[in-house]
């Protein structure tokens, strides 16, 4: 079984969150960029635990720079046994899907697998346009995967409630909570990692769709207002006749 | 303008969100809904209210199938030339809003919530709610998603005409096996009120009085991660960065410290109530109403003032 796991790289969760250049740009001084959580805790593992109830091989794809070498290396200090590098500036959930496509075109893959969004753009977006550009079934949001040879039987989280669903490979799916469990890597991964292939790739030609021209921030919070904890009809009559929200 | 929403009715209902989004495409231009399932024509002609002027619906396709929903989207959006094709950014339009955009090479703003402004650029939620960002289509056509409770319904009257449309679906991408119905009709990603819960309750064995508050108010239930971790409450209640992100109008948190990671999925709530033992707890800093005290005489005492006022009502 081929596997190909979608890498990004986002900033760590207790980033402070600032924009430079007349707020058109993330500052990134100081940030500390993570894998994904969702591609690294769920995508990954999953794909991982995959090849190892039916053998074959884990590759993950990123499309980005050089700086993002040291989140592939972890991903591949998790366990994945080679990555690929699309080596090109971030463009928008377009042109990273068209890159990825592109690539799994030519190698052919089983299963592709995206985190459910990044935490930093939350776009949700390039796992369903990799499937269009493969002209491939797309699974959102899976909390649970299971193979019998060719045919996979998935949990797709729906309006109210959980499909369960049944289709043959090849397909691209998007993995949400409950798909696996974070692993942290071991010392002697961490080490493996430094020497398994991370093959850099150009970037196809392709123009991006949508553009951030510029970032805000949420006003600031006016102070709380603290009610006595035995005076709950003081609380629900804030709620009721100032905030007007009951 | 010719603008094209669509709407999943596969439960038999219009939501709150489908209103919403349906509303949200009226104010860009002459609105078109596109939809599949069983729901009544009159009852779709019910979103003339929210602004639509025609509903296509297709009965042939009732399934959630993303592959197909596309194709479906794809022929009404060229029978009714749209140049914007609007979803809400729920569980459906994330799976269906990407194909749709990369089939037709339009530009997809996923997120949203506020209209286009002047210049064309849409306001959408990004860092998980951190910050927002002015995303700027560049194709001629745009899809733009809509993120659920970010802009109210204000319902006119209107009839919209009723239409049976079909197209050439394809193939399914798979077959439903089983379909599990979520217990509690409120579904926490539109819920208006919520009340949510952390560590701080102790065990899954004292959510009665977290469910009971819940109750009163007509509220959905949500919980900080660990406790879905450790299998306290169900997966879906999980909000924050890594979980769902919400916005409703009321968030009441019991018990939990407010993380950074927790509050980058509420802080789009229009009004936080917290309660917590410790005055020094974070999520005070980003509260409208705080109690310092403890969640398990507070919470019922709460509720019985809230069913005190419910009863006035
Ligand atoms: C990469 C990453 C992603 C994360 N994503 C998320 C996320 O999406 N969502 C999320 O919630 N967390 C997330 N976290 C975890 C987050 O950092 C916190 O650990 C978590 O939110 C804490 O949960 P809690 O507030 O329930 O528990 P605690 O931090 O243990 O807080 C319990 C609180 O309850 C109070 N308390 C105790 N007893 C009572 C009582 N009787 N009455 C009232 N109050 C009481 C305490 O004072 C304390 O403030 C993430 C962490 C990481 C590293």
């Amino acid at each position: 079984m081929k596997l190909l796991v979608c890498i990004s790289k986002a900033p760590d969760t207790t980033s402070k969150i600032e924009f430079t250049d007349n707020d058109t740009k993330f500052n990134e001084s100081g940030v500390q960029y993570i894998v994904n959580p969702y591609d690294e805790w769920y995508a990954l593992v999953r794909a991982l635990e995959l090849k190892e109830q039916n053998g074959g091989s884990v590759t993950t794809i990123t499309v980005g720079t050089a700086t993002d070498d040291s989140i592939i290396r972890k991903a591949l200090a998790i366990g994945a046994d080679n990555a690929v590098r699309i080596d090109s500036e971030a463009g928008d959930a377009y042109y990273t899907a068209f890159q990825i496509a592109e690539y799994a075109k030519s190698n052919g893959f089983d299963i592709v697998i995206t985190g459910k969004e990044t935490i930093n753009y939350n776009g949700s977006q390039v796992g369903g346009m990799i499937a269009e550009l493969l002209d491939q079934p797309f699974i959102s949001l899976a909390t649970n995967l299971e193979m019998d040879g060719t045919t996979a039987t998935i949990n797709i989280e729906m309006v109210g409630g959980v499909e369960v669903v049944e289709l043959d490979t090849p397909f691209v799916v998007s993995a949400a909570k409950g798909m696996a469990e974070q692993r942290i890597p071991n010392m002697r991964g961490i080490m493996a990692a430094r020497t398994k292939p991370l093959e850099v790739l150009p970037a196809a030609p392709c123009d991006a769709l949508v553009s951030f021209e510029a970032y805000e921030l949420p006003p600031a919070k006016s102070d709380c207002k603290y009610v006595d904890p035995e005076n709950m009809a003081e609380l629900v009559d804030l709620l009721h006749n100032e905030a007007k929200v009951i | 303008m010719s603008v094209l929403v669509y709407i999943n009715t596969l439960n038999g209902k219009i939501a709150k969100n489908a209103m919403e989004a349906v509303q949200y495409g009226s104010k860009i231009g002459a609105t078109t809904v596109v939809t599949n399932g069983a729901i009544g024509e009159s009852e779709l002609a019910t979103l003339g209210n929210a602004g639509a002027s025609k509903v296509l619906v297709n009965r042939v396709l009732t399934s959630n199938d993303p592959a197909q929903t596309t194709r479906l989207i794809k022929a009404a959006a060229e029978s009714v030339s749209a140049n914007t094709i609007v979803f809400s950014q729920d569980i459906t339009g994330k799976a269906v809003a990407p194909r749709v955009s990369a089939a037709l090479k339009a530009g997809l703003a996923s997120g949203a919530i506020a209209l286009p402004d002047a210049d064309g650029t849409v306001k959408v939620n990004v860092f998980s709610g951190k910050a927002f960002g002015k995303v700027k289509i560049n194709s001629a056509i745009k899809v733009i998603a809509l993120t659920p409770n970010s802009v109210g319904v204000e319902e006119e009257s209107g009839v919209a005409s009723v239409e049976e449309f079909s197209a050439d679906l394809g193939n399914a991408s798979y077959t439903v096996k089983e379909v599990k119905k979520q217990e509690g009709d409120i579904l926490l990603p539109e819920a208006e009120l919520v009340v949510s819960a952390g560590r701080g309750l102790k065990g899954p064995e004292n959510w009665g009085i977290v469910e009971d508050l819940a109750e009163s108010l007509g509220a959905a239930t949500a919980c900080s991660r660990p406790v879905a971790d450790i299998g306290w409450r169900p997966h879906h209640e999980h909000v924050g960065q890594t979980g769902v992100a919400i916005r409703p109008n009321l968030y009441i948190a019991a018990g939990i410290s407010g993380a950074i990671q927790h509050l980058a999925g509420v802080n789009g709530s229009k009004v936080i109530v917290v309660i917590n033992t410790d005055p020094e707890a974070p999520f005070f800093k980003a509260a409208d109403y705080g109690i310092v005290g403890d969640a398990f005489e507070v919470l019922p005492k709460l509720t019985a003032e809230i069913q005190k006022l419910k009863a006035q009502n």
